[in-house]
């Protein structure tokens, strides 16, 4: 094996507070589109399933947090490391007019995409009078 | 940017000295440029394991090939489609077509090789030719 130290594309940690595992919290490279109707997220979280991904929207904050399964081989020692593994966590501030229902997610090789629709306009609403 | 000459006088190599460090410091290195995918590498008595965060990777888009002791593992990170007239507000992810070679320590055979993508993280293990293994010699009895 090579003994060369290759520079690698470097995982940021995010800033939370410390773990009492001692585990590392990653931020998760995003990507950010906006059409007409409404913004998708694209977040890079190598590792993680689909069902260890909460997405929580609590007063426009949009709070994705993803779990790692460790991917340790069996009977193996880990030689050389150039990545590091822990859970992924980021938050974004949205703006109002977002529709929380219909908030979308899913995820495929690593990638979670959550879609956040614009919330349709408040229909105009006709109000009658009445005689008295 | 301005090189006073007047300081050190009496060293004749401080201005050039301080134009190089200047030169350093704009000019990026190779080691700043960022290696994909990043590996970890994984050593057993009768294997190798070798994983990579490949995150958004289609696993067809991967080829992973094995020549006497070099590990190859090519491929190409395809940016997301996107309709037509979207606004990008973040782009921190990265895209294009990517190499990397990594040394053995034992000449492996193509049959040994065997590579997994689970949730965007590739997992190659090659296991150790029979001929590559330590023989335990027995000790005769005189």
């Amino acid at each position: 094996m090579s003994n060369e130290v290759t520079q690698t594309t470097e995982k940021t940690q995010a800033e939370t507070p410390e773990t009492t595992t001692g585990g590392r919290i990653y931020r998760p490279s995003t990507d950010i589109v906006e059409t007409d109707e409404g913004v998708t997220l694209m977040l890079e979280m190598p590792g993680v399933s689909a069902d260890n991904v909460d997405v929580w929207l609590e007063k426009r904050v949009l709070t994705i947090r993803g779990k790692i399964q460790t991917t340790s081989p069996e009977k193996l020692q880990l030689a050389y490391a150039e990545y590091g593994e822990g859970d992924f966590e980021r938050s974004f501030t949205l703006s109002d007019d977002f529709d929380p229902e219909n908030i979308g997610a899913s995820l495929s090789n690593g990638v979670l995409t959550v879609t956040l629709p614009r919330a349709e306009e408040a229909q105009p609403k006709k109000i009658t009078v009445t005689a008295s | 940017m301005l090189y006073p000459t007047y300081t050190r006088r009496s060293d004749p190599y401080s201005l050039m000295r301080s134009m190089l460090r200047d030169f350093d410091r704009y000019t990026p290195t190779r080691a700043s440029q960022a290696v994909f995918p990043a590996v970890n590498v994984w050593q057993g008595d009768d294997a190798v394991a070798i994983t990579a965060e490949l995150p958004g990777v289609e696993p067809a888009d991967i080829d992973i090939s094995v020549k006497e002791s070099t590990l190859t593992i090519t491929g190409e990170r395809k940016s997301p489609q996107v309709p037509e007239g979207a606004r990008w507000h973040r782009n921190e992810r990265g895209y294009g077509k990517f190499s990397r070679a990594i040394r053995l320590p034992f000449a492996a055979s193509d049959d040994k090789v065997e590579a997994r993508m689970t949730n965007g993280v590739l997992r190659i293990v090659v296991g150790r030719p029979e001929e590559d293994k330590p023989k335990k010699i027995k000790i005769k009895a005189g």
